[in-house]
């Protein structure tokens, strides 16, 4: 039986200091055939750090007040961008599935905060504007792609699960729960490959964590030593199916032990705390370390977009939307008298602009010609398709 | 022209592409510290060294993900599959994420990636290890799909699909890895994908055959040849993209056609040879196509049965004879 000695403490406690405990260090046994190998008992001595919410300010993170407010900006705009496509689905404009990370805000902007955009790269899942908008991808391009246009970033033809942006390293946007992370974890190899100092950062569902494709990915990440993180955002549903109901070990930080990862617990509802988590696995990661942070957060929306949420409660979710990430960093600005609240309606309001006028932009954009039908599938263009 | 076997002529396209581009690697259970299950990749780990010579876990799924994501951002691996019998743990990277990123991405990111390995029927192996893969894979369009015949065909085809900007796969065979054959010696020796090679003219009924069906076909060749007919053999060599229309000017000259094919006969490779046949040479038949392909079965265990479930010879030499209208 394993003797766990500490237990991950919840992403709400108040314990940690800017400086989080240490994780007892790793080590390989290079031979695995030794005298001895008929263990007995499995002692542990793993901690995991935590990043719990209220435990950071910006200073303690190195950010000015403009990065603050930009990063506030950065979340308002997935936002608002967010509430606009759920409106242009229900027009027709966005078909297929549309699945919003309303809720989750903070941690695409966190993590786009802490990494270096043009070298570092992510990978995420379906649930994928908000990593592409904190990217720096345009709206325009993300809302044309919803509407199936050829100005989309994919040029119409992955929609709103498959966004991709060479530029700005969004490696995409996968529909398949799981199935992305083993190559995120390749684009990490990649990396060390080239000797470019990039890291890979994976991210995926609480659900997808039940899929083995994620636990070869760790165990590959672990042996090869790659400048990987793979991400869990726990939004504590997959589809209607709560953690608890879908795993033997619902603590995710656990399953990185038996990778001999270095894991974290991060409360996903403030910013810093995961733009802080972010910084330090990054670092990590840029000496070939890698490791597994579970980031827990919430979703505020369905599923996708026919989801009744018969799984959950009104009160849970009421009691969740106290800690909107978006509210809780309002809230830290004026609290910190970094601008006024005047100041933080122009920023609404210029958001509000830029996704409005990625709908006209979107609307503007033509359909794709039939043509493309066969563009894009082969890197050449006389490839002799049939039919 | 040296005389090499399959797996060396392999060896010598992967080695010859690997000191000419410092992108490429080969990744693989066994393929490192083992020489490879099937020694295709012996001496590999000993000249280029571990970090381009990679032993893997038994991690399907998530080393052909690996190759997917290196090759996307920017690196052109070699996965090996021990067998493709394997290559269905992993057949999510290849079918959703290998061939469809570029497409889904608008064209933003290649996958110059070769999936390479054994294919197809070996012995009494059963029925887990002895599948034909190719049909799987050639009706994904995203894929191009190879599968040699002989060494000369491996090493120049393996070194355009190292260079190809797509996904490869690379359909090889434990049967054939130590036969030996001619090979060229020419420099930067590259057969291009998707072109058939006439392998003997005839004139009076073309045979298409791939991989180990082919040396069936030559075979048969012969034994035609005895009798006063003349046969010719097509390996198509390339899958997909498929070569129509060297089958087709065959057609037009001999008016008749057998396929030999390896796999299973239901929605198999032979199945679309004769379709695509019918829409492009109708005209010209002067009898059914006719093809011969293993058993609609799963492949068994027992000597007997094996060899019985595996194309025949003797089949494809009747088929002959019937679309000839000689029997
Ligand atoms: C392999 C696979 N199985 C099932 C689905 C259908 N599906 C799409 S999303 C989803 C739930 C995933 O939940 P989670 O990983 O927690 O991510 P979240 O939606 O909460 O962001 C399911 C079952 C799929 N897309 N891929
Ligand atoms: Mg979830």
């Amino acid at each position: 039986m394993a003797k766990q000695t500490s237990k991950a403490p919840t992403a709400s406690s108040k314990t940690a200091s800017t400086t989080p405990k240490k994780v007892a260090p790793r080590s390989r046994a290079k031979k695995v055939v030794s005298e001895n190998s008929f263990p007995t008992s499995l002692e542990l001595n793993v901690t995991f750090d935590t990043y719990p919410a209220g435990a950071y300010t910006h200073k303690d993170l190195g950010l000015s007040v403009d990065d603050v407010l930009s990063m506030y900006r950065n979340m308002l705009l997935q936002r608002r961008f967010e509430e606009r496509a759920a409106q242009m689905y229900g027009k027709q404009k966005i078909a297929g599935f549309l699945h919003l990370y309303i809720g989750q805000e903070a941690i695409s902007t966190g993590t786009a905060t802490a990494i270096k955009i043009g070298l570092d790269s992510i990978i995420t899942a379906y649930r994928d504007h908000g990593h592409g908008l904190a990217l720096g991808m345009s709206a325009n391009e993300c809302m044309a792609e919803m509407f199936g246009k050829v100005g989309g970033c994919s040029r119409g033809k992955g929609g709103s699960m498959h966004f991709f942006s060479k530029e700005k390293g969004l490696f995409g946007g996968h529909g398949i729960v799981g199935a992305h992370v083993p190559v995120g974890v390749g684009i990490a190899f990649a990396h060390k490959y080239k000797e470019d100092g990039g890291v890979s950062i994976a991210f995926y569902g609480d659900g997808a964590a039940g899929q083995g494709s994620i636990h070869e990915a760790a165990n590959l990440a672990s042996l090869y030593e790659l400048p990987s993180i793979l991400v869990v955002e726990n939004n504590h549903y997959a589809m209607g199916t709560a953690v608890d109901r879908a795993f033997a070990e619902p603590e995710f930080t656990h399953h990185a032990v038996g990778y001999k990862m270095k894991a974290a617990l991060v409360d996903g509802m403030d910013v810093f705390s995961v733009c802080k988590a972010m910084q330090d696995h990054v670092a990590l990661a840029r000496e070939n370390k890698p490791s597994m942070l579970e980031i827990r957060t919430y979703r505020y929306r369905g599923h996708s977009m026919s989801d009744p949420q018969k799984y959950r409660t009104k009160e849970e979710l009421e009691s969740k939307k106290n800690e909107d990430p978006i509210i809780r960093l309002k809230a830290y600005i004026l609290d910190n008298k970094m601008t006024s609240v005047k100041a933080l309606d122009a920023i609404d309001d210029d958001v509000k602009d830029e996704v409005k006028a990625s709908v006209d932009f979107a609307e503007n954009s033509p359909v794709p010609d039939l043509s493309e039908i066969y563009e894009n599938i082969y890197d050449e263009s006389n490839y002799p398709y049939l039919a | 022209m040296a005389i090499l076997q399959y797996r060396e002529a392999l060896r010598a396209a992967m080695t010859e592409e690997m000191e000419r581009d410092s992108r490429v690697f080969l990744m693989g259970e066994e393929v490192a510290e083992y020489n490879g299950a099937y020694k295709v990749s012996e001496g590999m780990l000993e000249q280029f060294g571990p970090k381009r010579i990679i032993d893997t876990p038994i991690s399907e799924n998530g080393f052909c993900g690996l190759g997917v994501g290196a090759a996307m951002a920017g690196l052109r691996p070699i996965i090996e599959f021990m067998t493709f019998n394997f290559s269905f743990v992993a057949i999510d990277q290849l079918i959703n994420n290998a061939a469809k990123i570029r497409y889904m991405s608008g064209g933003q990111f290649n996958i110059p990636i070769v999936f390479r390995g054994a294919n197809g029927a070996a012995g009494q192996l059963a029925a887990t290890h002895n599948t034909s893969t190719e049909s799987i894979y050639a009706t994904i369009p995203g894929l191009k799909v190879i599968a040699p015949s002989n060494p000369d065909d491996a090493k120049g085809l393996l070194k355009s699909a190292i260079r190809d900007n797509n996904p490869v796969i690379f359909l090889e065979s434990e049967v054939m890895f130590g036969w030996k054959g001619e090979v060229s010696d020419e420099k930067d020796y590259l057969i291009p994908i998707g072109k058939a090679r006439v392998a003997r003219q005839g004139t009076d009924v073309t045979i298409v055959a791939h991989s180990k069906s082919y040396w069936i076909a030559m075979d048969v060749a012969d034994q035609l040849a005895l009798e006063g007919y003349s046969a010719e053999v097509i390996d198509p060599r390339t899958i997909r993209p498929f070569d129509i229309d060297t089958v087709v000017e065959s057609i037009k000259k001999t008016n008749r056609c057998v396929i030999i094919d390896e796999s299973n006969p239901f929605a198999s490779i032979s199945s679309e040879i004769a379709y695509q046949i019918q829409e492009k040479a109708f005209d010209y038949l002067d009898a059914p196509i006719i093809r011969i392909t293993s058993k609609d079965v799963p492949a068994p265990y027992a000597k007997n049965l094996i060899e019985y479930y595996m194309p025949q010879a003797k089949d494809a030499y009747d088929a002959c004879k019937r679309v000839m209208y000689v029997q």
